[in-house]
């Protein structure tokens, strides 16, 4: 028993580090194929150069990022199996479909027009090679729609039967993809790709001002990223409490577990800002709280009553730690970004959106910050959906393969070691490759200009700042 | 009208993995000749032949794997734990062969650590493929709905035998790939490859021809009887016919002939198992009937799937187009 239960927490442990190496390359790719779009589109209608010396810029960028987000997602596809056969002989009628859908719709097209995008221009023109871009960025999104419909199910599953074998069977397609947390979930994920690429760009913009580098280019990037976070930070924030409403109605356990309510409130529940949630003796230390406001972001109502774990089998309660503070790291990187959009948009009406050096600074610092919030915020969603993988129907525990610990102990020490190893020498690289514009000429606005023509894509390798080593 | 769903994507499943094995095949393979090619602008030239298609090659490989768990969800879910050490070596082996396409044009200091890790990491992807390929022939314990072996029951004579003739056939893929599409000694390097990666790969197929029948009187009676006996009779003499003219076409130096040939070698091999798998999807244990989703999970993919892939097979036939011709040294994509 001991040892099955051992073989379970690794394989979990396997399945949070894989995908969520995973999940943040996917989320800034979709963002960012959807950001080359623009910039090609752009570059094509103006006919003005920066948005060419940007759109190769950042496509350097997107090529590395893609090639990771590939080979950590052809993990995944395997993963379902190795470590979770039972859940996939389970549901995999329901899900697998729906997966298949997206490798159908999404992966190739993503992959078939990705190497004209890269490589193509010269033997393709400049339409057809903005339509692969396009083609690119429509993949991404596709990818993200189904793959969410998948993870939606597994959150509110409905539209399906159960055979004699113990399968789950499909009954209605549309209620399997269109599940009740499917739209508000989409829109929060697409919404968070955007946030987290346009901070990304936005931070590899301000640290060329303040750096004074290119500053066409600086600018324009940082001008676009910053607008971006001052419109989508406020929708965001929007998407995220229709989310958490839904969530209340559907998965109620998880929004007790993210409030730490582990007691019933008839009567108006507190918004617990900050404590220690301790999950065993069911209660929350130093709680710092606000009475009634629980209730009032959740029910719309101060004193509208507001139903705690103590409802719940103390063995189907989602881990309240964890939840309780991934969720708290999330909203707050969320207002983080509102305030950096707000702080965008004063200072853009005052006409020093480029020039106010608080500004940029705090604009470099939060560079990194929608990868967190991605994190934190599918780390609550999945945690918050224990112990079930399939929600009120399959307990994780009967979803394992029945493979031997010390076969999941040996991988999960290997994909460690191979995704630090490899994942770090590629964030190294995309830093390394922001870190270098290269220098700027004369603003020409060119008909049929010189297409910079630098490598497989161009960029810096280390010791050549005069750019691509190769396929000159 | 059940049977005939299930058929029809056990057929597609097929077809998938061989589009697989036709694409990705030479794609590893050009990374398991890579420490051949000893000069930097030899391997970027290599490296160029592939760099705009190895993304779609691959993909087939994850619709094989998400196919199989979509419509034969029993099978997917005993063949994975049972070869789960291989296929987590392989995952591993794709990871830094994938990234070395990127990472090694961003680094001179590390470029020989990419370069290697494309190399072995191919090696060891293709090796493993050969080793899972072995090891389902060789038979998957199934009980109660779940693989019933241990975590190293794949590791075989036979299946380390696969293992290694596959690493030769896409060594064989690779440098007739590389005699399509690059120029001057190059060219000749690759043909003077492929010559003895021609013949290992005719051997690697007898050993396996004549082991697979000894592992299980079953495969020797599909062998034997009628209509699967027409093709053991044909077959080798396809594939004594397929060796010439890969041998004529590298003596007269052609470009596409050895190639095609080639990859008819692999077509020719992957129907022969095919035939030595019907109708077991995981042999012994489980036939395609037993394995296969519900109906409604396998019409819901098969009308996306009949939609789809050819419209798939377009486009990629398009990329592969756009870049089609010779890839000559320094000369890259632009």
């Amino acid at each position: 028993m001991l040892e099955h239960l051992d073989a379970l927490l690794l394989a979990r442990l396997q399945f949070a580090f894989t995908i969520a190496f995973h999940i943040v390359l996917p989320a800034f790719t979709i963002g960012l194929a959807s950001y080359l779009f623009v910039l090609n589109a752009l570059w094509l209608i103006t006919k003005r150069q920066v948005y060419e010396e940007l759109f190769n810029f950042w496509k350097t960028i997107f090529a590395v990022a893609f090639g990771m987000g590939v080979v950590s997602g052809i993990v995944m596809s395997y993963q379902f199996g190795t470590n979770w056969s039972r859940f996939a002989d389970k549901a995999g009628p329901v899900i697998g479909p729906v997966m298949g859908y997206e490798v159908l719709t999404a992966f190739f097209l993503e992959a078939g027009f990705l190497g004209v995008m890269l490589f193509g221009l010269k033997r393709v023109g400049r339409g057809l090679h903005l339509f692969a871009t396009g083609m690119v960025a429509v993949g991404t999104l596709l990818s993200a729609t189904w793959i969410i419909a998948a993870n939606s199910w597994m959150q509110t599953p409905q539209g399906f039967g159960t055979n004699a074998a113990g399968q789950f069977v499909p009954l209605d397609w549309w209620a399997i993809i269109f599940t009740p947390s499917f739209p508000y979930r989409l829109v929060h994920m697409v919404l968070a790709a955007y946030l987290t690429t346009a901070l990304v760009v936005g931070a590899c913009g301000a640290w060329h001002l303040l750096k004074g580098s290119a500053p066409r280019r600086s600018a324009t990037m940082f001008c676009m990223a910053m607008g971006m976070v001052a419109v989508v930070a406020p929708l965001q924030i929007l998407a995220g409490d229709q989310h958490g409403l839904n969530t209340l109605k559907h998965q109620p356990a998880k929004i007790m577990a993210m409030e730490a309510h582990f007691d019933s409130h008839p009567n108006g529940a507190p918004l617990i800002l900050f404590g220690l949630p301790d999950q065993k003796n069911k209660r929350v230390d130093y709680a710092i709280s606000i009475p009634g406001l629980s209730s009032l972001i959740l029910k719309h109502g101060w004193n509208e009553p507001l139903a705690g774990l103590d409802t719940i089998p103390d063995e189907l309660e989602p881990p309240v730690v964890v939840v309780f503070w991934s969720f708290r790291v999330m909203v707050g990187l969320g207002m983080a970004m509102l305030l950096l959009g707000l702080w965008s948009a004063v200072a853009w009406w005052r006409g020093r959106l480029t020039s106010d050096r608080w500004l940029l600074r705090a604009a470099v610092g939060m560079g990194p910050v929608g990868f967190l919030a991605v994190l934190a915020g599918w780390i609550t969603t999945e945690v918050g959906r224990q112990p079930y993988t399939v929600y009120g129907h399959l307990l994780t525990a009967d979803s394992v393969s029945p493979v031997a610990a010390p076969a999941v102990a040996t991988s999960l020490t290997a994909f460690v070691m191979v995704y630090f190893f490899v994942f770090g020498a590629g964030i190294f690289y995309i830093l390394r490759l922001m870190k270098y514009l290269p220098p700027e000429s004369e603003e020409t606005v060119l008909d049929s200009g010189p297409v910079r023509t630098a490598g497989i894509t161009p960029g810096p390798a280390q010791g050549t700042p005069q750019g691509g080593t190769h396929g000159h | 009208m059940g049977i005939d769903l299930a058929f029809v994507w056990a057929f597609l499943i097929a077809f998938v993995v061989l589009a697989y094995v036709v694409m990705d095949g030479f794609d590893l393979g050009i990374g398991i000749l890579f420490p051949l090619f000893r000069a930097k602008g030899d391997r970027d030239t290599v490296m160029n032949t592939v760099a705009p298609v190895w993304d779609g090659n691959e993909t087939w490989l994850v619709l094989g794997g998400g196919g199989l768990m979509a419509v034969f969800p029993l099978a997917y879910s005993v063949v994975l734990p049972a070869l789960y050490m291989p296929l987590t070596a392989m995952l591993l082996g794709l990871i830094f062969r994938g990234v070395a396409f990127e990472f090694r044009w961003r680094t001179k200091r590390w470029l020989s650590v990419w370069d290697w890790g494309f190399s072995i990491g191919s090696m060891v992807a293709a090796f493993c493929q050969g080793i899972a390929l072995g090891a389902l022939i060789e038979g998957i314990r199934v009980a109660d709905r779940a693989y019933a072996g241990g975590w190293w029951d794949w590791l075989t004579p036979f299946s380390v035998a696969t293992g290694i003739s596959l690493v030769i056939g896409y060594a064989l893929l690779g440098a007739t790939w590389l005699v399509l599409k690059t120029t001057g000694d190059l060219a000749a390097k690759a043909r003077h490859i492929a010559r003895p990666a021609t013949y290992l790969t005719l051997l690697g197929m007898g050993v396996f021809s004549l082991w697979t029948p000894l592992i299980g009187p079953h495969y020797l009676g599909r062998w034997l009887s009628f209509p699967a006996v027409i093709f053991s009779v044909l077959v080798p003499l396809l594939v004594l016919a397929l060796v010439a003219v890969i041998i004529s076409g590298l003596n007269r130096q052609k470009d596409a002939e050895p190639f095609l040939a080639a990859l008819g070698l692999f077509v020719l091999g992957f129907a022969g198992i095919g035939i030595s798998f019907y109708p077991y999807i995981v042999p012994p244990s489980l036939t395609i009937a037993d394995a296969a989703a519900s109906q409604a999970s396998l019409a819901f993919l098969l009308v996306g799937a009949l939609v789809l892939i050819p419209i798939i097979l377009a486009y990629t036939a398009y990329a592969y187009w756009v870049f089609r011709g010779k890839v000559r040294p320094g000369e890259g994509y632009h």
